[in-house]
């Protein structure tokens, strides 16, 4: 890739921000220059995007329909997947799932809601519903 | 209370880190020479290994790896601490701070708020470099951000104690012993030599082995199930958006071969630098092709694909084949 060649296509995935990535310039020599994205990657990032947010939209969704609780909504919400969350909180996924259920999360107690709600980065009572 | 720290935009966070690290302790080298020591290309294709559903894919050496080869390359001694509680890491580095060092960390890119929203994703070995503190604000040097940002203790915290894969557990380094500038002739070759041995394994999962693999698994792959898309989407993402400098860091490879030829006394370097280019922009001619498909602007077509992926693993193995016997 030449230096001209450096794609500048203003990704609305980077925020505004511009990447350093290595290209060929006048003479041969190997340079960093910024870019302002690749349409290409922004493409990628979006799917990858998406996926969580489809996930969050289906589980508030089953949550408003009685069929989860909101534990689920927010593991989603944090582009978490149920390895990732039963990683970060330290909880085997099995009880997780089962913390899933409407009628057993109601029960939790608050020290199990407080594990849940540091690792997701917010307060226990916002964990008990859905924003 | 903050050391004075130059800043310098990098394509890749731990290369980024130490080459800036080693620059403020007055070894001027740049991000290619601290990434080509550090040995820092590589290819991985582990099915059976889930991230977040998706199998791992990595362009590039396992966190901490690019340290270990400088420090080997180079004979710096870094010094890396980790903690077992939020307390004594926050503690210490606060005292550190305060001694007027400067500090590289390993954090979550997830809780780090300054990150654009997009690129935020549960992956726990980001590197950067925090240089003062002004009360609870740390000021950072994160090598793949443009300038200088600030973080608030509570939200670095946070990111430096995430749990899960690769957990950072605060770790913290900085160098203590910094040698000259003069890198030895055979440390570089060596590092060369380690990188070229590693992309030519007999195994369907690393290097050229590993790119075959992956096409294997793409020309296999069933069109009709969504999960599919999404893993030519996964591969681009690792390739292309997680700071790699383009290519899958075949680019900044290529330039630390450029940079290399003469303190290598190796000219012909200069040549497999091209070449390297080449085979850059046949990734990037990939990327580009499934990026289509993800969009839905091309058909779907795997075996396409998995053709792009097969010549860039034959194009790999002979350029690593001669490579290797370039610095042998």
């Amino acid at each position: 890739m030449d230096v001209q060649d450096v794609p500048q296509d203003g990704n609305a995935t980077l925020g505004g921000h511009r990447k350093a990535v290595y290209a060929r310039g006048a003479g041969g020599a190997i340079v960093a220059v910024e870019s302002a994205g690749w349409e290409a990657e922004e493409i990628v990032t979006l799917q990858a995007v998406d996926v969580f947010d489809a996930y969050a939209k289906a589980a508030r969704a089953r949550v408003l329909a009685g069929l989860s609780s909101p534990l689920e909504y927010w593991m989603y919400a944090r582009r978490m997947d149920i390895a990732t969350f039963a990683q970060s909180c330290g909880v085997w996924r099995w009880r997780i799932r089962r913390h899933f259920r409407p009628a057993v999360f109601a029960r939790l107690s608050p020290k199990q809601l407080s594990r849940y709600a540091a690792a997701l980065g917010v307060s226990p009572e916002t964990l008990r519903a859905l924003p | 209370m903050s050391a004075e720290f130059k800043h310098r935009h990098a394509a890749h966070c731990e290369s980024g880190t130490v080459a800036n690290l080693l620059n403020h302790h007055g070894l001027p080298i740049g991000e290619p020479m601290a990434f080509g020591l550090g040995g820092g290309l590589s290819f991985a294709y582990l099915p059976f290994v889930r991230i977040q559903e998706m199998p791992l894919i990595a362009y590039r050496v396992p966190p901490r790896a690019i340290i270990r080869g400088v420090r080997k390359s180079l004979g710096v001694h870094f010094r890396i601490e980790r903690f077992s509680s939020m307390a004594a890491g926050e503690a210490r580095l606060d005292a550190l701070l305060d001694q007027g060092q400067v500090v590289g960390l390993q954090t979550s890119v997830y809780w780090l708020p300054y990150f654009p929203e997009d690129m935020r994703f549960h992956f726990n070995a980001h590197n950067l470099v925090v240089y003062g503190r002004e009360g609870d604000e740390y000021l950072i040097s994160d090598p793949v951000g443009e300038h200088p940002v600030r973080c608030h203790r509570d939200d670095l915290n946070r990111a430096r104690f995430a749990k899960g894969m690769l957990a950072p557990k605060g770790t913290l380094y900085f160098p203590t012993a910094v040698p000259g500038r003069d890198i030895a002739p055979k440390a570089i070759r060596q590092a060369i030599h380690r990188v070229a041995w590693s992309m030519l394994a007999p195994l369907p999962i690393f290097g050229a082995g590993g790119i075959r693999g992956l096409a294997r698994s793409l020309g296999r792959m069933d069109r009709s199930r969504p999960d599919s898309l999404r893993l030519v989407g996964h591969i681009v993402r690792m390739q292309e958006e997680i700071g790699t400098g383009g290519a899958g860091f075949r680019f900044l490879y290529a330039a630390f071969l450029q940079e290399a030829a003469r303190p290598a006394e190796r000219p012909a370097l200069g040549e497999f630098a091209e070449r390297l280019m080449d085979i850059g922009d046949a990734w990037r001619a990939f990327a580009l092709a499934a990026a289509r498909m993800v969009k839905g602007r091309d058909s779907f077509d795997p075996p396409a694909l998995a053709e792009h992926l097969f010549a860039l693993a034959a194009a790999e193995k002979g350029f690593f084949a001669e490579l290797k016997a370039t610095v042998s």
